[in-house]
């Protein structure tokens, strides 16, 4: 038995109500998981699912309302200051917009070297440090001094990549980091993590709607359902033989590349709606 | 690694200064204030007069050599006055600004990064500080000050910190939400590190801004207070010329001239300056854009495939031509489309586009995003973006070439006979229309139908787009209903005026994969009932397989592939199609268990 | 939707409530100055103090404050220090004035900004350059700079128009847009330079909407999109730059006035600024803040009128 590097214990975000008289809004509810070290967990879910906001929760950008986060054993859920510093090199982030995600004012290398040497790196060692990961996200070597805006989206996610890698951390909250990329870029950009994965070791909690990029990378899935996780289990068992009815709906509402076998899951698809008829949203 | 890098724009990173002084006007703003205060400084040794110098026998005199610009109605030298008094005007001024920017900055910078009690405090004191004009606050504060104009000029200064205060404030909300501010907290950078380091970068640009237009509005304020006799009378300043000259309106109209036009010039020079800095911000902005563009021709330029290194595929559609025109509810012929790039250039994103759909098809058009197919729908309804042209070939639409049309005869196929659904269902309802309305309107003027004919079809049409209550969400706004909804909505509205076309621009891309399901049902269901044909653009080939009849691949402005869906998915052509095949993660295998021997392999 | 404007009426009363009470309490931050203003700087100190305890100036500033405003919620302002006039009569005499002129002048902006920014927003090119050139000096050139400039060329050079002096307009209409006209102008092209290129942006920004482009999609025309659609959903923003306006020319006015000798509030202001006639200042003052709250009000109900976003939130 391996222990766990994230354990989250039944976990509940309430956010308060935006203005005058409005209800808290509860985006997560009582939601269990655990990472363990190298592994790559999946959340699937739709728009407004509460699934980033689970990470968010991780990171100490959401509040924890109820329940425990714990991570190598220490419970973060209520982190100070300087607890959050300690973690900074183990825990990162990787965000779906690669336009906002990076400071356009900032040059490559001060995007990618301030996290080291805020880390207390000395400079050559980051510099140096920082040439091997373009290296390893494959950027090329002139990149360094240029702004986000002059690198397409791809590019800047691959940036974003290596700016999460530059403290070595041990875990990597990954939330939509394909959404926004093309087709090809996207299966290039899959590629990378998985690469990093088995050359670092490092873990993530992989958030996507799209359960076929979720699929390709987690060893184990959450299927996340109105801030509930409805299903948890291996990756084949959820992205393949689900059982809970909700997603076997959004496993056959994905349309896949073959007219023939799309035609049979659309049959199958339909089936299931007319036995639990959906109200349009 | 096929990303392609951009060519660099040669003005990335120039200081602020150094950008003002390379655009003309602001070099001229610049040159102006410079020369101003080097005159300020030097007032004595360029007037060659004490600027209280009573010339008894030169009174209310013209401009002359002596007396430059006259001598006033105490027989005092005006040139000199207005010297002297550059530097005191130009100081209070400062005081006024320095005060309102410093307080500005520092409240709006804690508020906005903050936020909670220090963001309520901060705006509502804001909120005060605005609700009355300066100048009536500053007549409270004179009542009580005394004619000190220093004291006078903090208390502008503090009234003006205000507005300063909401533009600093807003700009920090802009960016405080932003990824890159979450990023930076993730990696636990001080608080002090990041507002320096990436807020306080964006709140230059209208800080600068602001500052230059309350100069302005200070030396205005400042004058204007000396010249209704609330400063103090004997300190040198443009404003007491003012005072002075206003006296002797009838007499010597020149003495009022000379210190209206140092104080307006002075003004709109400090305006102006302004303008260029945000100008020059914009300019930034437009460089992207640049980029942006260039980054889109070279795509169109290069029709060699990076991946494949592969030159196009087979003239796909040729062969089609000629077999059936007549059938053809729409046919695209060598259709290019260009946008103005830079130096006079233009960038082509759609070139020799040949493209056709026969009555009742389904017809996919699929790419990667700046493919060009967007710009390819959007020139058969002829509605392109502000720049967008249509350079050669034709669009027939029935039979008619609409390129050839006048705008009204256009006018009437829209929604008659090819309508168009767009991508982003809640950008696409106008929001201060109830639904009811948006349907009805155009139901009114292209079918003629009376109110309460077009109410009943439009309720009819609700329905039929598998809206369960239509009475409700016919008086509904757009801000009331979901995303789902909405694009029902838009189907409905395409269909109102029974066209024989559906253009739909990747109706389900903003959609959860769900409803996504729900509205492809939907769009088969209206073919089959209403006999319609419709070009399906979209970037996932699972949509095509789900409902289209024939596809076509488009790839840098051009269609490298054309063929029934059966054909293409069972056997693609072109190599850019099969690299679209092969991004697909349908056949990926879900990844094996987790073992434990891959950590072991790292740190043993 | 009434709750939403009451509550925002409230908090804009709230808010003048909360300026007069700190006006009041400027005002009597340095009482010794206040007296030595009336009495001139040479009284001796005995003197000074003889009058502030006339004036009621030595007691806690609490209680003045208290006094004060129980007789202002009764209507009563108090009486001019300088020439015992009472304030309310002080005000309503010159009000008007004011006012007549400060309307004059929004109208004028409202027409002329709707129709620049219109023009200059659809038809581009030229007008447009032009309407963007005259927004930049009209709002750069101080308005009193400009009534000077004026006053010397259409008043003294040419003799179009009185330099001076005002007729009320119920006694002769030709008299009174005679001597208004210049001041009225004055004070208007800021509020034109500011507003109009707020319309010409509210509107460049609605164009390139999305549901514009699908509104033309389903055949509506140009004109039709333009002038029903585009333009009710730009009016919002333009609208609240115009209330801004009326209440900055309170301010403009005071110096328009002084040039032209108009006799409205913002000379008295002036005046009972230099005599140090504070009861006078707060009457100004208050009569400024009424219409902040008013014109919060009405801006708030067409705002909501136009927008059914507004409307409905609770």
């Amino acid at each position: 038995m391996v222990e766990p590097l994230l354990s989250i214990d039944r976990l509940t975000v309430t956010y308060p109500g935006r203005g005058f008289r409005a209800k808290p809004v509860t985006a997560v509810r009582d939601v269990s998981l655990d990472v363990r070290p190298g592994e790559t967990v999946g959340l699937v879910g739709e728009s407004g699912s509460g699934k980033s906001t689970i990470g968010r929760a991780i990171l100490g950008l959401a509040p924890v309302t109820s329940g425990t986060i714990s991570y190598a054993g220490h419970d973060i859920s209520h982190a100070r200051r300087s607890e959050w510093r300690k973690l900074a090199g183990d825990l990162q982030v990787v965000f779906q917009d690669p336009y906002s995600s990076l400071n356009p004012a900032l040059t490559i290398e001060t995007i990618l070297m301030e996290p080291v040497t805020a880390g207390g790196v000395p400079k050559h060692e980051a510099a140096q440090r920082i040439r091997g990961l373009l290296d390893a996200v494959r950027l090329p070597k002139d990149s360094l001094d240029r702004l986000p805006r002059e690198f397409s989206g791809g590019q800047r996610q691959r940036i974003a990549i290596a700016r999460a890698l530059s403290v070595r951390p041990r875990l990597i909250i990954c939330d939509e980091p394909v959404s926004a990329l093309d087709l090809s870029t996207q299966a290039r950009v899959l590629t990378l993590f998985r690469e990093i994965q088995e050359t670092t070791g490092v873990a993530y909690l992989f958030i996507s709607h799209d359960i076929s990029v979720v699929r390709s990378l987690s060893h184990r899935v959450g299927v996340v359902n109105r801030g509930r996780i409805v299903e948890w289990g291996e990756c084949a068992q959820v992205t393949e033989r689900p059982e809970h009815p909700y997603t076997q709906r959004l496993l056959l509402a994905a349309p896949v590349a073959d007219p023939v076998r799309q035609a049979r899951r659309r049959d199958r698809w339909l089936a299931a709606r007319t036995n639990t008829i959906p109200q349009p949203r | 690694m096929t990303d392609r890098m951009p060519p660099v724009p040669d003005t990335r990173r120039r200081s602020l200064l150094a950008r003002v002084l390379r655009n003309p006007l602001g070099a001229i703003c610049v040159g102006y204030l410079v020369l101003i205060v080097l005159a300020g400084v030097m007032a004595s040794s360029i007037s060659g007069h004490h600027p209280n110098e009573i010339f008894p026998r030169e009174i209310r005199l013209g401009p002359s050599a002596a007396h430059w610009m006259g001598t006033d109605s105490s027989g005092r030298d005006i040139f000199s006055r207005l010297l002297h008094g550059t530097l005191p005007t130009l100081r209070d001024a400062s005081i006024a600004v320095i005060v309102a920017s410093l307080l500005g900055t520092l409240f709006g910078l804690a508020a906005g990064y903050f936020g909670k009690w220090l963001e309520t405090i901060g705006t509502r004191v804001a909120d005060l500080l605005m609700a009355l004009p300066g100048l009536v606050v500053l007549l409270a504060v004179r009542t009580v000050v005394g004619p000190s104009m220093p004291l006078m000029m903090v208390a502008l200064g503090i009234v003006m910190s205000g507005g300063f205060f909401r533009v600093v404030y807003a700009a920090v909300l802009g960016v405080r939400n932003e990824l890159f501010v979450d990023a930076a907290r993730v990696f636990r950078l001080s608080d002090t590190r990041i507002i320096l380091r990436h807020i306080l970068p964006t709140v230059r640009g209208p800080a600068v801004i602001l500052a230059a237009n309350l100069m302005a509005i200070s030396i205005a304020i400042q004058a204007g207070l000396v010249f209704l006799g609330l400063g103090d009378l004997f300190a040198p300043g443009w404003g007491n010329l003012l005072n002075g000259g206003f006296a002797n309106i009838y007499t010597v109209p020149l003495e009022l001239l000379w210190p209206s036009v140092a104080i307006g010039l002075t003004c709109v020079v400090f305006f102006l300056s302004g303008n260029v800095v945000r100008d020059e911000f914009a300019r930034i902005g437009i460089s992207a854009a640049a980029v942006a563009l260039e980054q889109g021709a070279a795509e169109v330029s290069a029709p060699v495939d990076d991946n494949t290194g592969a030159p196009r595929g087979r003239a796909p559609v040729a062969a089609h031509v000629a077999l059936t025109d007549n059938q053809a509810v729409l046919a695209v012929r060598g259709l290019v489309v260009g946008y103005p790039g830079a130096g006079g250039q233009v960038n082509r994103v759609v070139d020799a586009v040949d493209l056709q759909v026969d009555r009742g098809e389904i017809h996919g058009l699929i790419g990667e995003s700046g493919s060009g197919k967007s710009q390819v729908v959007l020139s058969i309804i002829r509605l392109l973006p502000a720049g967008g042209r249509i350079l050669a070939g034709s669009v027939f639409l029935g039979g008619r070439d609409v390129l050839r049309l006048k705008e009204r005869e256009m006018d009437r196929l829209r929604g008659r006979y090819v309508a168009y659904i767009p991508q982003e269902p809640m950008s696409n309802l106008d929001p201060v229309f109830t639904v009811g309305s948006q349907l009805v309107e155009p139901m009114r003027i292209q079918l003629g139908l009376g109110r309460r004919a077009a109410r009943n079809r439009a309720m009819e049409l609700l329905e039929q787009v598998g809206i369960e209550d239509p009475k409700r969400v016919f008086h509904s706004y757009p801000h009331q209903i979901s995303g789902g909804m909405a694009q029902r909505i838009l189907i409905a509205g395409a269909i109102s005026c029974g066209p024989s076309l559906l253009i739909a621009d990747e109706p389900t891309t903003a959609l959860d994969v769900t409803i996504q399901a729900e509205i492809l049902e939907l769009l088969r269901e209206l073919r089959r009932q209403l006999d319609l044909a419709v070009l399906l653009v979209t970037h996932n080939l699972g949509v095509v397989a789900d409902i289209c009849d024939r596809v076509s691949v488009m790839r840098s402005g051009g269609i490298v592939e054309t063929g029934s869906v059966a054909e293409v998915f069972a056997d693609p052509q072109h190599p850019c199609t099969r690299a679209l095949f092969a991004a697909t993660l349908d056949d990926v295998p879900a990844r094996a268990p987790y073992a434990r021997r891959i950590i072991e392999a790292n740190h043993g | 939707m009434f709750w939403y404007i009451l509550q925002r009426f409230m908090a804009s009363l709230m808010l003048i409530a909360v300026v007069i009470a700190g006006t009041f309490l400027i005002l009597h931050l340095s009482t010794d100055k206040v007296a030595r203003g009336i009495l001139g700087p040479d009284a001796t100190q005995e003197v000074v103090l003889q009058k502030k305890q006339e004036l009621g100036l030595d007691r806690p500033i609490i209680v003045q404050f208290t006094g004060w405003a129980v007789r202002a919620l009764h209507g009563e302002l108090g009486r001019s220090w300088f020439n015992g006039e009472p304030v309310i009569a002080a005000i309503a005499t010159r009000l008007p004035v004011t006012l007549a002129i400060i309307t004059a002048a929004t109208i004028l902006i409202a027409a002329v900004s709707m129709v620049l920014g219109v023009f200059a927003a659809t038809r581009g090119g030229r007008v447009d350059q032009a309407v963007q050139v005259l927004s930049v000096l009209g709002f750069a050139i101080p308005n009193f700079i400009l009534a000077i400039l004026l006053v010397s060329v259409f008043a003294i050079r040419l003799g179009w128009f009185r330099a001076v002096g005002y007729q009320a307009m119920f006694d002769s209409p030709a008299g009174w847009l005679g001597t208004v006209t210049l001041p009225v102008i004055a004070l208007a092209v800021s509020g034109i330079s500011g507003v109009a290129p707020q319309v010409r942006g509210a509107l460049l920004e609605a164009l390139g909407k999305d549901y514009v482009r699908t509104l033309r999609s389903r055949g509506l025309p140009w004109r039709r999109v333009v002038y029903r659609h585009v333009l009710r959903g730009s009016m919002g923003p333009a609208l609240s730059m115009l209330g801004v306006h009326f209440i900055g020319m309170f301010g403009g006015a005071v110096l328009i006035e002084r040039i032209f000798a108009i006799p409205g509030i913002g000379q008295m202001s002036v005046n009972a600024a230099l005599n140090s006639d504070v009861p006078l200042v707060m009457g100004f003052v208050v009569a400024v803040s009424f219409f902040v709250v008013l014109l919060n009000l009405i801006v708030d109900l067409i705002q909501a009128w136009l927008d059914p976003r507004v409307r409905m939130t609770t």
